[in-house]
């Protein structure tokens, strides 16, 4: 019984908890309540899971409107491993936020703070699942809403002015959604995603679903951070606090990845996305020229959250190229480092949280010395870094060897020198952390009083930079799961 | 018909592009805000036009009467308005903070400031 | 259980005792020594296999499905694990002297990094496969990374950044290419007799593919890719003499022969005729890297250039391409590993008895340091391939096989550069013992500590012993060409 009520749960668990944080006004329950409502979504998440590797596609026809008209939620592989990184990746931040969030934000806005957030994982939750193209929308701005107030929980000053500028562009980009949303139902007059597919077709030829395919695309791509439209990223990265870095940075832009993909290769179909319209080499040349200028313009950050939010951007210039490829091999490859980099950069986010606890800054020049003083943090920034880079045996290899075997296997050659390149600025930006970390005596005298970040930190850091190692040697679960999932998207029968 | 039979869709980027405008040329941060409502205002309006059809009376049931306009459009733009109104008052509630922190509401002045620092 | 799976595991398990035990030098070393004979022994059991045909293979994971991690002992990898493994305990006492009369700071961490990269080199030496062969490769580049920057001055974070630099670049931008080139054409990365690439591509994607693998195995130092090695001398000297004398460049050697014999096969290599640009490229390395070393003033520096002049023998060996070419590098890997260690474990007790690093400040030191010096002048004549020292074997099977394959102006190269070998070596001995001292502030003999000189004793004897025996050497190199 309870079982096939599994996908509302999914939604209104943190829906419900959320106003609950409020209530208790303590910041520490409030705590407690986030991180029980997200270990409950969590688990609802895996059990989802289980039950679309066991039966395919589930459908849930909210309040029991049939589907066209009611709103339906369906989960098949795709989301439902999107849904079990977002989980997890919140789960895992929350651990972290305890004592993180307390010496960040004020004791009186504590239990705000879990509201907000508790209220983005509802929006970023109910975007993956939802199978309604206006349902998608409103969960779009719920998530953004509340990410824009998330941000602008940063003790600097200038975190206001990012999250006012990501309000504005993030408002621009859901608003373009609604337009492409509405010109689609205008030609089909329905919402649904799966009755879009199948009715687009009819109405391909018209110049209102090019229009619509256009908005959506640009409005997603907003939302994504893809280049050249990710000026808001890195300031609103830089200045949130340090478990809102991690969080974000690990979950909503993989979730607006995910939205792209449903549209493209779900509702509009990759015969006309990319045959019909030249949407292939367009997202090709921005992602690798996301991965190039942004990769470089990283390597001149001082700030060091700041630097991999620039990152962050590059590595969505290899999600999307991937996608660009319009093959199952280039979005299993997509799809892989969705979740891998899920994993890397949040390690990545959470050690600089550890930083921030204890040196009070993530600039580089604080950080001299640190890898003695902090040798745990800085071990995990380590491995967390090379799997950025693509080490192997760490999961950031993976991802960009299958990246490059999909470029290579359908003829694409600058594919590989792009990746190449790209690796080769990730060591030199990586490599200046290192080395300022281990081979700079620290400034100041005092210094000493600097020590290891609490254990509270450490665990949940190494947990997901642990992750980074298992899934670069265990891989069945992550390419398996990426491989059937880029299946369903190609429409093959899994 | 044509050109100005779909007058509608002019008004809507009319307002539009007005909307943009502002956003991207203000330097002010609460005209931006008023930019952007705008910018949304005019979505709202194409969603409510489109749900009109040629004849069709209002979507409420009557005798004799066989053809309405679509009410479908309406309803989603109600939680749309919705949606638009929380973005402005967080808009504003941030607009509020930032001028407590850097008494200006001035772009280039905000900039400066965070410069000089 | 093979003890191939060991032979990483003990270096690791070695690498977690001593950064525990750092509190007590003492137990420390012993755990170092004793991983490294448990080592060699280690690998000294797989040799009656292998010399009996054997091929003794462990799979140890499977990242991705085609690609396993796995190992496997063949003649090449034997022999380059035999070598390295022993200098590591050779060098491990060296280092007990060095570093504790030089007074070197976080010698717990110098001990831990340096067991992880001989445990990388252990990888290297025992792939079975190129993905096996490109994980430990790069393990090597970056465990080798803190020991080379151990000071923690400007001069060595910039000597890390070159040595790292160069290394990644040259393997993600070009072994890695030719990795996964590699995979796409012959679907499979296993080294196999015989090669796996013949027939599968055009000749001019093999001599491309050839070039990415030879420029792209930057530990090679295959000019123009040689900068990291003299940048690399800014690490302590047991550093300089295992790592860069031996372990991390025989890596680049040792991969490049490997590549050649059981990726491409040696008939492909030597009828496909696209690398034999690739033979001038290797002949000027040798001649232009003995004249820069001509004219170095620092005595590190001046044994780096000469590495890389060495380094490209081997590489010449490989791309000759016939029965005594790679008999001839094969031998010269392990001949020339002897003689330079010898020599760079001279340069620092050089400095650690009187702190001088530069040849011209060295006169009259033979009378100081006579056994130190004399050992010198051994392994230079070992170096310069003259007998009777076992660095003749390697220059005397190259000199054939460039007759065998037609190439007599190779010949000339060699010798050629014999006489620079001559010219930037002997002068050094010369001056110790014929000039008279630059400084008079101290008399007497003053020799480096003890297990320095065990050390250069060690390996000096092994110069002159590899001239007398060289046939174990001889006949698993021989298994290579048959």
């Amino acid at each position: 019984m309870i079982l096939s009520q599994l996908p509302a749960l999914q939604v209104t668990l943190p829906l419900i908890a959320a106003p609950l944080c409020l209530l208790v006004r303590s910041g520490r329950a409030a705590w407690g309540i986030a991180l029980f409502a997200s270990a409950a979504s969590f688990a609802v998440a895996v059990l989802l899971l289980s039950r679309v590797l066991d039966q395919g596609t589930l459908s849930y026809e909210f309040g029991g409107w049939a589907a066209p008209w009611g709103i339906e939620y369906r989960v098949d592989i795709v989301n439902v491993f999107v849904l079990f990184v977002v989980t997890a990746i919140t789960t895992v931040v929350l651990f972290f936020a305890n004592d993180s969030v307390r010496k960040e934000v004020d004791a009186s806005r504590q239990s705000l703070f879990y509201t907000v957030w508790l209220l983005c994982l509802t929006g970023l939750v109910g975007l993956v699942m939802t199978g309604d193209a206006f349902n998608l929308f409103v969960f779009l701005e719920i998530s953004s809403l509340s990410s824009y107030v998330l941000i602008a929980f940063g003790k600097d000053r200038r975190a206001l002015t990012a999250s006012y500028q990501y309000l504005v562009m993030g408002t621009i980009g859901a608003t373009f959604v609604l337009i492409g949303v509405g010109l689609l139902y205008m030609m089909t007059g329905t919402l649904n995603m799966a009755d879009l597919a199948d009715r687009l077709p009819a109405v391909m030829a018209t110049r209102t679903v090019r229009a619509a395919l256009a908005f959506l695309v640009v409005g997603i791509s907003l939302k994504l951070a893809l280049f050249p439209l990710h000026l808001w990223l890195p300031n609103a990265y830089a200045f949130a606090p340090s478990a809102v870095t991690a969080f974000l940075a690990a979950t909503a832009t993989k979730v607006a990845f995910y939205v792209l993909l449903r549209f493209l290769f779900t509702v509009f179909g990759v015969t006309f996305a990319f045959e019909a319209m030249p949407l292939g080499i367009i997202l090709a040349v921005l992602g690798a020229a996301a991965i190039l200028s942004t990769s470089a313009v990283a390597i001149f950050q001082d700030d060091i959250k700041r630097m991999l939010a620039y990152s962050s951007v590059a590595q969505i210039g290899y999600m999307v190229l991937g996608l660009s490829m319009a093959s199952v091999a280039g979005l299993t490859a997509s799809i892989l480092h969705l979740f891998n980099h899920a994993l890397m950069k949040g390690g990545l986010f959470l050690a600089l949280g550890c930083m921030a606890y204890r040196l009070g800054s993530v600039r580089l020049g604080a950080l001299a010395g640190a890898g003695y003083r902090m040798p745990w943090t800085m071990g995990a920034f380590l491995v967390g870094g090379l799997s950025l880079i693509g080490i192997p045996l760490t999961a950031g290899f993976l991802s960009k060897w299958y990246l490059v075997q999909a470029a290579l296997g359908q003829g694409w050659w600058p594919v590989l020198v792009v990746v190449i390149v790209g690796s080769l600025l990730a060591v030199v930006y990586v490599w200046r952390v290192v080395e300022m970390a281990y081979l700079r005596r620290p400034n100041d005298s005092d210094a000493s009083a600097v020590r290891e970040a609490p254990l509270s930190l450490l665990l949940p850091t190494w947990f997901l930079i642990g992750a980074n190692l298992y899934f670069g040697i265990h891989t069945r679960l992550s390419v398996g799961i990426a491989g059937k999932a880029a299946a369903v998207l190609m429409g093959q029968s899994q | 018909m044509n050109v100005f039979g779909l007058y509608n869709y002019w008004i809507v980027i009319f307002l539009m592009m007005t909307g943009f405008y502002v956003v991207i040329s203000s330097g002010n941060l609460v005209k931006k805000i008023v930019g952007l409502s705008l910018f949304q205002a005019s979505v709202f309006i194409l969603y409510i036009s489109l749900g009109k059809i040629t004849g069709g009376t209002v979507p409420i049931l009557r005798e004799g009467i066989t053809l309405y306009s679509n009410p479908l459009p309406h309803v989603l733009i109600l939680t749309a308005i919705v949606v638009g109104v929380s973005t402005t008052a967080l808009g504003l509630a941030l607009v509020v903070r930032i001028k407590e922190a850097y008494d200006t509401v001035e772009e280039d002045e905000i900039h400066q400031q965070d410069e000089s620092l | 259980m093979t003890p191939l799976v060991l032979v990483i595991l003990v270096p690791l398990v070695a690498a977690l005792l001593v950064s525990r035990t750092g509190a007590w030098p003492n137990l420390r070393e012993a755990i170092s020594l004793v991983a490294g004979g448990i080592l060699f022994f280690l690998v000294l059991s797989l040799l009656p296999s292998v010399l009996s045909g054997e091929r003794p293979s462990v799979w140890i994971a499977e990242p991705i499905p085609g690609l396993p991690i796995a190992l496997r002992a063949e003649p090449l990898g034997t022999l380059f694990g035999l070598t390295a493994s022993f200098l590591w305990v050779v060098t491990t006492v060296y280092s007990i002297g060095y570093l504790r009369g030089h007074g070197t700071s976080h010698q717990s961490r110098f001990y831990a990094f340096f067991a992880i990269a001989i445990a990388s080199t252990m990888g290297v030496a025992f792939a079975q496969n190129l993905f096996t062969l490109f994980l430990f490769y790069e393990l090597l580049t970056i465990s080798t990374y803190p020991l080379v920057t151990h000071a923690g001055t400007t001069e060595a974070r910039q000597g890390g950044r070159t040595y790292l630099g160069i290394l990644l670049g040259t393997s993600m931008g070009f072994l890695l290419v030719a990795v996964v080139w590699t995979w796409q054409l012959a679907g499979t990365g296993e080294f196999r007799a015989g090669g796996i690439l013949a027939g599968t591509a055009s000749p001019l994607v093999i001599g491309v593919l050839y070039a990415l693998f030879v420029f792209g195995i930057g530990k090679a130092a295959l000019m123009p890719f040689h900068r990291w090695l003299p940048a690399a001398m800014v690490a302590p000297t047991p550093v300089s003499a295992l790592l860069h004398a031996v372990a991390v460049v025989k890596a680049g050697v040792f991969a490049i022969l490997k590549v050649t014999i059981y990726v491409f096969g040696l008939d492909l290599v030597r009828e496909n005729g696209a690398s034999n640009w690739l033979l001038w490229i290797a002949a000027g390395t040798i001649l232009i890297a003995s004249l820069v070393a001509l004219q170095q003033d620092n005595l590190k520096r001046r044994l780096a250039y000469s590495t890389i002049s060495h380094l490209s023998y081997v590489v010449l060996g490989a791309l000759i391409a016939n029965a005594a070419g790679i008999i001839g590098g094969t031998m010269h890997i392990v001949t020339h590993a002897f003689g330079k260690i010898t020599l760079f474990f001279c340069a620092g007790a050089i400095l650690v008895a009187t702190h001088k690093t530069r040849i011209s400040e060295m006169g009259g030191l033979g009378r100081r340091m006579p056994l130190t010096m004399g050992a010198f002048l051994i392994a230079s004549i070992s170096i310069a391939g003259l007998p009777p020292m076992g660095g003749v074997w390697g220059k005397w099977y190259l000199a054939l096989g460039s007759l065998d394959a037609g190439y007599s102006i190779l010949v000339g190269v060699l010798m050629v550069s014999t006489v620079l070998n001559i010219a930037y070596l002997f002068p050094i001995s010369v001056r110790a013992f014929f000039y008279k001292e630059t400084s008079t502030s101290a008399t007497g003999v003053m020799e480096a500590p003890t297990p320095c000189l065990v050390a250069i004793g060690v390996t000096t004897a092994m110069c002159l012993v590899l001239f007398f025996f060289p046939d174990p050497l001889y006949r698993l190199a021989v298994m290579l060409v048959d």
